[in-house]
């Protein structure tokens, strides 16, 4: 299925609704927590709860299409008598989403970021983004740079330290940024400076700083600019 | 195990800029050029790129406006030439392009495939640009967005990974 598809409800609404088991819910959250495949036992342990039944709600989630689960040889040993390949789970790399009456956002966005090329109106777009990020920070509760990570944090990006730099796992525009990367990286970039400046979070800066694998955006003088902050 | 593939991927770029490349306008992208030349020399999938004894191709100006800039490269793959497009620091000077060049009214980028141990010519890259202008996405000349496989691709080049690894 592609962003422009019709969106099928009742299969992503079932999913969401697995979610309600406390047990499964916590099991998924720490399976999508982790940056990287999971087996069942690091998840039993993690979570407080047996093998058993942790790979029961892992397999359900599987099924529902909100994790993926690969197979894999965790020891060294080959051939008849190595044992059982290990079951591995990660997040699923699938968008799941239902929104009660049906909205169909991504299409937008798509229309909108096509439209903003084709104009050469990315400037504007830019502008937009940065006054959005400062919008949302000063609605946001905290200021300065302790702050920064907890709201990065609440919308979504997946903030990890990376030696200096705060690095963001999640993009939260990954479609529209996938077929339009200039259009929805510029405006996430702008976007995140809007954030800080909002935040009044001085000396702490936001670069263009892409990888495979996660959001475009870097944040630097964070740990120095907290320092100060405590000084 | 990755397939060995028969074809390489082309990709060719034309650019206006919006003052010489000595001036203090352009400055900032001469100034990035070296390093991200030497960056996609290094990605994965990185095969050949169009350049002078300057390191770079900004000296070539193949069309009648001599204001007219092209780079042409080869790669061993789309998604090797797309992470290197999208997914380093490249994407920030895609990001800035406008500071340094017009914006084109027609397609300004064309990508196809060739055999691998091939180089494309200038005048391949032109001709390959016109038909895209001229007949839109289409396996001989197509885009990131509308990207067509490499002629006699198997049917099972991009099937699914099948969930049991190997």
């Amino acid at each position: 299925m592609g962003p422009m598809d019709p969106v099928e409800p009742d299969q992503d609404l079932v999913a969401i609704g697995l979610l309600r088991e406390p047990v499964r819910r916590a099991l998924y959250g720490y399976v999508a927590s982790r940056d990287g495949e999971v087996g069942r036992n690091e998840a039993a342990e993690a979570v407080g709860v047996q093998r058993g039944l942790a790979a029961f709600h892992l397999d359900k989630l599987v099924d529902a299409g909100l994790l993926d689960a690969s197979f894999r040889r965790l020891g060294e040993r080959r051939g008849p008598g190595a044992g059982r390949p290990a079951k591995l789970y990660r997040r699923a790399a699938r968008e799941v989403a239902a929104s009660l009456p049906p909205r169909a956002y991504q299409t937008a966005a798509h229309l909108l970021a096509e439209a903003v090329e084709q104009a050469g109106a990315e400037p504007a777009l830019y502008d937009s983004a940065r006054r959005g990020g400062e919008a949302a920070a000063r609605q946001a509760a905290g200021a300065g740079p302790p702050a920064v990570e907890r709201l990065l944090a609440a919308r979504g990006y997946e903030p990890y330290p990376d030696g200096q730099a705060l690095r963001l796992r999640n993009c939260p525009f990954a479609t529209v940024a996938h077929e339009f990367p200039v259009v929805a990286c510029g405006m996430n970039l702008a976007f995140v400076e809007g954030l800080l400046a909002g935040l009044g979070a001085d000396g702490v800066s936001a670069s263009m700083d892409p990888a495979p694998g996660r959001c475009c955006v870097a944040i630097h003088g964070l740990a120095e600019a907290s320092k100060n902050n405590n000084d | 195990m990755p397939e060995r593939t028969a074809h390489h991927l082309a990709q060719v770029n034309i650019a206006l800029p919006r003052a010489p490349v000595d001036s203090t306008e352009l400055a900032d992208f001469m100034a990035l050029l070296d390093p991200i030349n030497l960056l996609a020399d290094h990605s994965p999938g990185f095969v050949w790129r169009l350049q002078t004894e300057s390191g770079n191709a900004t000296e070539i100006r193949p069309f009648d406006d001599d204001r007219l800039m092209v780079n042409l490269s080869v790669w061993a793959s789309l998604e090797a030439l797309r992470n290197f497009v999208y997914s380093t620091r490249h994407l920030d000077v895609m990001r800035r392009r406008r500071e340094w060049f017009h914006r084109l009214a027609e397609a300004y980028l064309t990508l196809w495939w060739l055999p691998a141990g091939t180089l494309p010519t200038i005048d391949e890259a032109k001709d390959r640009l016109a038909h895209l202008q001229r007949h839109g996405p289409g396996p001989d000349a197509f885009t990131f967005r509308d990207p067509f496989p490499p002629p006699g691709a198997s049917r099972r080049a991009g099937a699914a990974r099948p969930l049991l690894a190997g």
